[in-house]
């Protein structure tokens, strides 16, 4: 009695779908050009999110405390610190770093700038210091109050400051980055469905007929399906280029005017990035045809 | 086979009874025509058949399938058991005719090779053959209605039903539409044709069930129409 259906003619579904792009393209062009938009917007949030992650993680591996020598110390007095150092728990060496030495490492970071400091030399501003490294980094902060404690150093330096900073940049930049995905995620999805409802309601004649001579459901849908996620393939493909030269440009400008930032090149995150804004294309396109759909089919 | 036992649809809307207790049987191969005023039941009966609607009380068996309690995704396998006929054609505009009656062939996923045959063979019944390419703002409102006839036909329903099909038509033109109807019923297809010209059921010697207030009134074969009693 029940007469079965043969394959799915995937042909069709996707011949159909794409009629519907081609027939409202002016349409389907401001939609995909929104949500492209939508998507670059928490992409680069996405990416200042991962850098600075980056950033982080680089800092958390360097065990190396800096502890500065109370400048009232004689060069001798400094060098016999070495010992007591040396004796400090969780400490796994010490190396001395006299004052002249440090400003050379100081005057070659600053690179072209250097000629400023240059006429310092005589009279250094710098200490003599200790360049400390730690067994356990987890460690870290009682390592600090430890190293401060021994007599003659006046103070201990180290990049967890930076790194708590880091952190907290970090907690807001996710915290908006979530926002912006849930906030334009939806837009996104609006956009879909609301393209994908124009395609049906200029076929609603064609969808009453396929229902009335015993089309299924999943028939009638899956061309409008096989729409709205066309629609988000192609916003994640326009995302994703848009984004390589936001990118490039942004990074190239932020090492050039600061020299110290330091960012993930391109070329080693467009592997991870390509297939998640194409995920996310497809993903937008499904859930937005699907919510269209649902409504309108119910006979 | 089309069986109603006792049904009574009420519809929500000020509690409008559209139909009271209606019995009605149509055997395989048979050609009904169902006549009565508007208001009677007729579109209702039409609408339980393809289950756009469920009887509120009583039992509609149509091609084994009980509408009663039919899960929703059985309907479209009883839909491809019934071919509709409708008295505005419902045809797409921008589809040839061609196109028109392969769309539904697809849309029960017939392959392409079987389409290929079957397309023809049914516009040479309706006799639209040399006008496949043609688009429907192109045709009569007679080759209209053919072209719809041949969509209904084209997945090789069980039955046949045609709602007021020669309501758009002149006589001459639903004459024509009667004897392709008859043509078809005699290659076994039941026919249950809706109408209110009492002319056309009048010429045809054929079973006519009249219904009223949503029961049926009358039930026999020969030439019968509702007012004549009157």
């Amino acid at each position: 009695m029940k007469r079965s259906s043969s394959r799915p003619d995937w042909g069709y579904f996707i011949k159909e779908g794409l009629t519907g792009i081609k027939m409202h393209g002016l349409m389907s062009f401001a939609a995909v050009t929104v949500i492209a938009a939508c998507l670059l917007i928490i992409a680069i949030f996405g990416l200042v999110a991962y850098n600075i992650g980056v950033l982080i993680d680089g800092l958390a591996s360097q065990n190396e405390i800096a502890v500065f020598v109370d400048e009232n110390l004689s060069r001798e007095e400094a060098q016999a610190l070495q010992q007591s150092l040396e004796s400090v728990p969780n400490v796994e060496s010490v190396t001395f770093v006299p004052k002249e030495e440090a400003f050379d490492i100081y005057l070659e970071m600053l690179g072209e700038d250097a000629y400023i400091m240059e006429d310092l030399r005589e009279d250094n501003p710098l200490r003599d210091e200790y360049r400390i490294v730690m067994k356990d980094v987890a460690l870290h902060d009682e390592t600090v109050e430890a190293l401060k404690e021994v007599v003659g150093i006046a103070a201990a330096n180290s990049e967890k400051e930076i790194s708590d900073k880091l952190m907290q940049m970090q907690r807001i930049v996710n915290a908006v980055s979530y926002t912006l995905v849930a906030l334009l995620g939806a837009v996104s999805i609006f956009i879909i469905s609301n393209t994908v409802r124009l395609a049906m309601f200029a076929r609603r004649e064609e969808i009453s007929i396929m229902k009335m001579v015993g089309a299924t459901d999943g028939f009638i849908r899956i061309p409008f399906i096989v729409e709205g996620m066309t629609l988000g393939l192609m916003a994640g493909l326009v995302a994703f280029f848009a984004q390589w030269g936001v990118y490039d440009y942004i990074t190239e400008k932020l090492v050039e005017s600061s020299g110290i930032f330091s960012t993930v090149a391109f070329s080693e995150i467009w592997s991870m990035l390509l297939p998640i804004m194409l995920a996310s294309g497809i993903v937008i396109g499904i859930l937005g045809s699907v919510l269209t759909i649902r409504k309108f089919l119910r006979v | 086979m089309i069986e109603l036992q006792d049904v009574y649809q009420v519809y929500n809307e000020g509690g409008t009874h559209a139909l009271n207790g209606i019995s009605l049987k149509i055997d395989d191969g048979e050609f009904v025509f169902v006549v009565g005023p508007s208001g009677s039941g007729k579109s209702t009966i039409i609408k339980l058949l393809s289950a756009e609607l469920r009887p509120t009380q009583g039992r509609v068996h149509v091609n084994g399938f009980e509408i009663e309690n039919i899960p929703h995704k059985d309907i479209p396998y009883l839909r491809r058991t019934i071919g509709v006929v409708y008295q505005d054609f419902r045809l797409i505009d921008n589809k040839t005719v061609y196109e028109n009656v392969a769309f539904v062939m697809r849309a029960v996923g017939a392959p392409q090779r079987i389409i290929k045959k079957r397309v023809p063979y049914v516009l040479e019944l309706v006799g639209l053959k040399n006008k496949s390419r043609r688009f429907p703002h192109q045709l009569s409102g007679g080759e209209q209605q053919r072209v719809a006839i041949a969509r209904a036909l084209v997945n090789n329903p069980d039955v046949i039903i045609a709602d007021e099909p020669t309501g758009n038509l002149d006589p001459a033109r639903s004459v024509e539409l009667m004897t392709l109807l008859e043509k078809i019923n005699g290659l076994g297809t039941t026919v249950l044709v809706v109408t209110h010209e009492r002319e056309l059921v009048n010429q045809l010697e054929k079973r006519v069930v009249a219904i009223e207030r949503g029961v049926v009134i009358s039930d026999r074969t020969g030439g019968y129409y509702l007012d004549e009693e009157k």
